[in-house]
Order: structure tokens, then sequence, then C-alpha cells
């Protein structure tokens, strides 16, 4: 099987440790990895903020940068969401585009989407160690519909005790523009959240989304707190913890 | 709230909410419980998840035919002896009352929770036209005592302690209470009797209204609605047109999961269903019952973006479960309806400009969407409201300009590793134990309190080339 790496804008800038633990573990299971060129960003930013024209033309590229693409795997459940549905939506006048769109939406997965899903995999050897917790992204809890996938993998990993997080289906208080437009208001959402977290005596935070990622992680490097915050990709190739 | 403490930017009346540890601790208290009882009460009902969609299409339907259903629904309050008042805005609603307190020579009115009557600031015209209005729900009393405005749609004083309201009793009424609520209740209780008794008029808003029956329906857990409505001589109902449902088997429908999504009740105490005034033979209600049907900025968004805005039912389980309302409140919105359906309300009733900055107060998380009983795409149309004020151009130059940029960095891939290059440099300065802190401009935004890892040394696509060459 083939797949094509969206490794998003902060994967690419901040976290390409996790796209390389994705890029190993998907070979590990056998599929035949690319990387289309030229990426740079879903344009959920613009989107967000109301630049629905800039957006279009944003999502117009990444439709044609992943044209031939078999397979697309994201290691963010936002990204994943606005490829798969404001894509099309975006790209509604152009029909031809339109058409091209909904195909990416069709392939598009979150990494534990498509190990389950499409590679059909529940049980992936890890080394890994240690008690983790699990944070549920909103795109990816509310928007994809995706709670059990990134569990049953964390549970599948022998030497990882998954403990449930107090009110994991709330927001981490990131939401993009707004973790800067109200700082206040989502460092108090954070805060929040953060307590849940120490609450499980975990060593390990982990989610399926880089927005999620660096606002919680951001947050308990600042208290000095011992929890890490890890992508699933991790921890199911936990070569790449630096 | 007053225009002054409008004129404060959001940001600074949020900063306010957050540092208000009493609020805090009421919030907590009571969005944690709302949301516990709105869980518990929707896993013990199957059925639930249907009745959400058939009341969804419900509402959708009742939006295409919406005219026909407001006519019957008047033709029929009048066969029943009420009268029907058309009113396009706040300022003629309010007129209508007043009117009629005027002519009929009604010195106190006693009221039932509503919001509509929140919507045009009806106390206040009452008082300025020599009219004593006296809130006879338990959290309206309450905010009424302290000269203040609700803070959620079903629990208006959400944002006071029990401590707070017994001082507050104390002061207003005379005398030392205890901070136990059925000792307040008792208080509050033996207050308004007499009111009851002494009023001339009875104002309520409507949760729904049945087109078939002209039936008029409030929905009430102290049971102070049935009061207002049999008590004095006149009843005003004032409601948003939207509230218009077709049948008694739509009431059904909605009543199953409007409780359990307010406060997780399978029904309310009481449901108090109003058809006309006192009839011949009858030995209690009004002599003269009026219904006036308000649009106010509804009908022009029937065709408008904000559409799905008008099924909602007000149950208020989207504030409950908003982080943004869970930290600052209701207060800090400055409108009469907070929370994600209340942007959505402030836009239809004030327009787009009033939500500027509001309409950026949601993480886009989804929650609302998830809990509300008819499903209403509350982060969707925050999104397209966002977009208008894009469009309309009355986002701040700077961050226009801003996003130009990064809309141009997303457009070239060689633009975006250049901003990747130049971020490696910038930030070598703010590095501290391999996280930045201190960044300047909005940056500092973020690491005021939150570290945010620096541009990596190699970013993925340039670890990429070794990828390739296993």
């Amino acid at each position: 099987m083939k797949a094509s790496i969206m490794i998003t804008c902060l994967g690419e800038m901040f976290f390409p440790e996790v796209g390389v633990a994705m890029v190993k573990l998907l070979r590990r299971l056998g599929v035949t990895v690319d990387f289309p060129p030229g990426q740079t960003c879903c344009g959920m930013p613009l989107f967000n903020s109301g630049y629905h024209h800039d957006a279009a033309l944003v999502a117009a590229r990444t439709v044609k940068l992943f044209a031939q693409a078999e397979h697309v795997v994201v290691p963010s459940g936002s990204c994943a969401w606005m490829v798969k549905t404001e894509y099309p939506g975006l790209l509604k006048d152009d029909p031809a585009l339109r058409t091209q769109a909904e195909a990416l939406a069709r392939k598009t997965h979150e990494l534990s989407q498509f190990l389950v899903e499409v590679l059909g995999v529940t049980t992936v050897a890890s080394p890994f160690q240690g008690r983790v917790t699990y944070h549920d992204s909103c795109h990816l809890l509310r928007g994809l519909g995706e709670s059990r996938h990134p569990r049953t993998l964390l549970q599948a990993v022998p030497g990882c005790e998954l403990v449930e997080l107090p009110g994991s289906d709330e927001c981490c208080g990131f939401g993009g523009s707004f973790s800067v437009r109200l700082p206040e208001v989502s460092t108090a959402v954070l805060d929040k959240k953060l307590a849940n977290v120490e609450s499980t005596d975990a060593k390990c935070l982990v989610a399926c989304d880089a927005g999620c990622l660096m606002q919680m992680g951001g947050g308990l490097t600042r208290r000095g707190s011992r929890v890490r915050a890890l992508h699933l990709a991790q921890v199911l190739e936990p070569g790449e913890i630096a | 709230m007053s225009e002054t403490q409008l004129r404060t930017p959001f940001p600074q009346r949020a900063h306010a909410a957050l540092g208000d540890a009493h609020l805090q601790e009421a919030l907590t208290i009571a969005t944690t419980k709302f949301i516990g009882l709105r869980k518990e009460s929707f896993a013990g009902y199957p059925a639930g998840e249907a009745l959400r969609d058939r009341a969804r299409a419900i509402k959708e339907a009742t939006l295409q035919r919406l005219d026909q259903h407001l006519e019957r629904l008047a033709d029929n309050i009048e066969r029943l002896g009420g009268h029907v008042h058309w009113a396009a805005t706040g300022d003629e609603a309010r007129d209508i009352i007043l009117r009629l307190c005027r002519d009929r020579g009604v010195r106190m009115a006693v009221k039932s929770k509503s919001m509509a009557t929140e919507e045009i600031d009806l106390n206040e015209a009452l008082e300025a036209a020599g009219v004593k209005p006296v809130e006879t729900d338990l959290g309206e009393y309450i905010i009424q005592l302290a000269h203040e405005k609700p803070s959620h749609i079903i629990a208006p004083a959400i944002h006071k302690t029990k401590g707070q309201v017994a001082d507050l009793f104390s002061k207003e009424l005379g005398g030392r209470f205890e901070a136990d609520p059925e000792v307040l209740t008792a208080v509050a209780r033996k207050e308004l009797r007499q009111k009851f008794l002494e009023a001339d008029m009875g104002i309520t808003g409507a949760n729904f209204a049945v087109a078939e029956t002209g039936t008029i329906v409030l929905v009430t857990n102290e049971g102070n609605g049935r009061m207002v409505t049999s008590l004095p001589r006149i009843h005003v109902a004032v409601m948003g047109m939207e509230k218009v449902i077709p049948t008694m088997t739509d009431l059904m429908i909605f009543l199953s999961i409007l409780a359990r999504s307010a406060t997780g009740q399978k029904l309310s105490s009481y449901t108090t269903l109003v058809r006309g005034p006192r009839q011949p033979g009858e030995v209690e209600g009004p002599e003269e019952l009026h219904l006036i049907l308000m649009d106010n900025g509804r009908m022009r968004q029937v065709a408008g973006t904000l559409r799905e805005a008008l099924y909602c039912l007000r149950c208020g389980a989207c504030l409950n479960v908003c982080p943004v309302y869970r930290q600052i409140g209701g207060h800090a919105y400055g409108y009469t309806y907070p929370g994600p359906i209340g942007i959505l309300l402030t836009a239809m009733l004030e327009g787009t400009g009033a939500v500027k900055d509001l309409a950026h107060a949601s993480s886009l998380c989804g929650a609302c969407k998830d809990v509300c009983p008819v499903r209403i795409d509350i982060p969707r149309m925050l999104v397209e409201l966002r977009e208008q004020v894009d469009r309309e151009k009355i986002a701040p130059w700077g961050e226009r300009m801003l996003f130009g940029l990064a809309r141009r960095a997303m457009a070239s891939s060689a633009l975006f590793r250049l901003g990747a290059r130049l971020g490696r440099l910038a930030q070598r300065p703010f590095v501290r134990n391999g996280r930045l802190q201190g960044l300047p401009f909005f940056f500092g935004q973020w690491t005021r309190t939150r570290d945010l890892p620096p541009v990596a040394a190699r970013t993925f696509s340039e670890r990429w080339k070794d990828l390739e060459r296993p």
C-alpha cells in the first residue's frame, strides 16, 4: 500500500520528530511512504478566522499537490478534518476543483484512523514503557467522531498503561488564533486541563493533534511539570522521543 | 449591560471575570452540575437522539412556512378571545406593553422568567412609566434585587454563590439570613406571595406557541409561571416569532428533550399551557390575554446566514459546556444572550458589528453543537460571522495584514521555507532550555503563560532527505 504524508505546518516546523516517527511506523507496517514536495499549511488558520477567499486558494493548492496520492495520512485531527469537511465547500465554485477536493477528502485520513480503518492494524509492537493518559482533540473527537482508535492502539502497547483523563473530551483551550486573541481565557481553559492531567499521575500526555500538543506541551514545560506531551506516533515509534 | 461597561473592550471584561473568585467558584460548581445532569439524563434515554433529529426537522419545516404558522396561531388565539400584536422591533413591543399598562391603569406587574423581555429592557421601561415590575422566578428575583442582568439563559443568577445571595437578601429585605438555599427560597416565596395577589398584570415569555390550538406554553420549575398567568387580571406574553410550532404532537417532541438538555430533568416541574383568557363559566384565569409576536431582527435571518440560530429552544446547554462561558460567565459577553448561541443571537439582534470581538470568543471546540437539542451548528455560524467581519473590513488592520502575510506564505512553499529559516534566526535570543520564552509582539500573547517549541533545527522537509535514502 502507498501513502503520502501531509506533514502540516506545525509538523513541518515545530514537530518534525512526529513526522519522522510516523514515516518509520508506516514503513514498518509495510506501507510505501512518499512526501509530496511543496507542502505548506492546510489553510485552517485562515478559514477559522474568516478569511475564506484566501483559505480557498490554499485549499486549491493542496488539492493539486496530492492529486496523485493513493492515501493521504495526517498526524493531526484538525487538519484532516479541514481537508475532509471544509475543502469541498471552499472550492464549490469550480466544479473540477470541487471534484478533486471531494476525492482528496475521501482518501485523507488522520493517523490513528488510517492505521485501524485502512491498514486494519490494532496492535503495533513498541518498546514504549510507562503510564499515559489521552486527550481527545476536539476536531478528531467531534469533527471526525474518533475516540476509540487512539485508545485501542495505546492499550495494545504492552508497556503502556493507559489511564483515563478526567474531562478528556473538554477543549485544551488552543483553538488556533483563539489562543493569542484571548490568551488569558485560553490559559484558564488550559490550566483546568493540566490540573486534570496531573491528577492522573501519568508520565506522558498523548494526543493526535499538533495544535493541542503545542498548547498543552507549552503549558506543561512552563509549569515545570514532569509530564511529557507526546504524539501517538511517538508512543508507537518511541525512537523519536527527543 | 450599560453603555460604559460595553465600551470596555471584551478581553478586559473577560480579564475581570477571570479574576473574580466568587464568579469562578459559582460557575464551576453550576456548569459542572448541569453537564453531569444532562449527560446522565440522555444516557438513560435511548430514544433521545432520534427525537433530537426530529425536533430539528420540525424547526426547519416550520421555518419554511413560518408566515402560515404564525397566522394560524394568531387566528386561533383571537378565536379564543385573546389579542395578538405584531411588533417589528423591540421598541414596538415595549410600546405595546406600556400602552396596555397606561390604558388599563396597571401599577404593578409580576413577571415569569423571560429572555424576550430582557431583550427589550422591559423592566427599565416599565419603571420609567411608573409601573413596578416584580420578577417572580427565584433567580430573576435575586438579580432584580441586585440590580443586575441575567448571566445565563435559564439560570439567571448562576454567577452568584449562595453566600452572596444570603448577604443580598439580608441587606435588601432586612434581617439576617443564613446561606441555605431552602431558607432563602422560603424568604423569597413569602415576599412574592403578596405581589401575585396585588399585581394588575402578569408578563411572561413563551417557550412555545402551538399554531393549531392557539396554546402558549411555559416551562418552569417553580410554579410561578402558573401564578403569573392566572392571578392578575391581564396576561401579556412576549414571544420571538420563531417560537411558533405547528402541532401539539410537535410540542411533545420538544418537551421530551428540552428539560433534559437544560437541567437533566425528564420534564420541568411545571408545564403551563395557556389557551385564551378566562372563558365564560371558568373560575380562574385572566380577563385579558395579549400575545406579542416580536420580530426584532429575526425574520431577516429566515433567509440569512443565521437561519439555524432560529431553531434555538433557549435551553442553555451550549453555555454550560462552552469552555469560554465556563471561564468568564455571561456578563462578560456584554449583551442579553451570552454563550455560544448568545453570540449568534447578538449578531441577529444588534448586527455583525456588535460581535466583531465576540465572534472570536470561541475555540470552535464544537461542544455546543454536540449538546444542542436541535443540533444547531454553532461553530460553523461563528466562522461565517468571522467571515462577514472580514468581508466588511471591520477586523483591525494589523490583523488583516498579518493574515495577508500568512496567506502569501501558505501559497508559496519557497516563502514558507524562508519563513522557517527566518524564524530559526530570529528566535535565538529567546531560547531557554530548548523552549521559546518572552517573545515580542503578538507572540508574547502566547509566551506570557506558555512555552513555544522553537522552529526545529531541521524541519521535516529537511529530514525527509535522509529518510528518502534509508
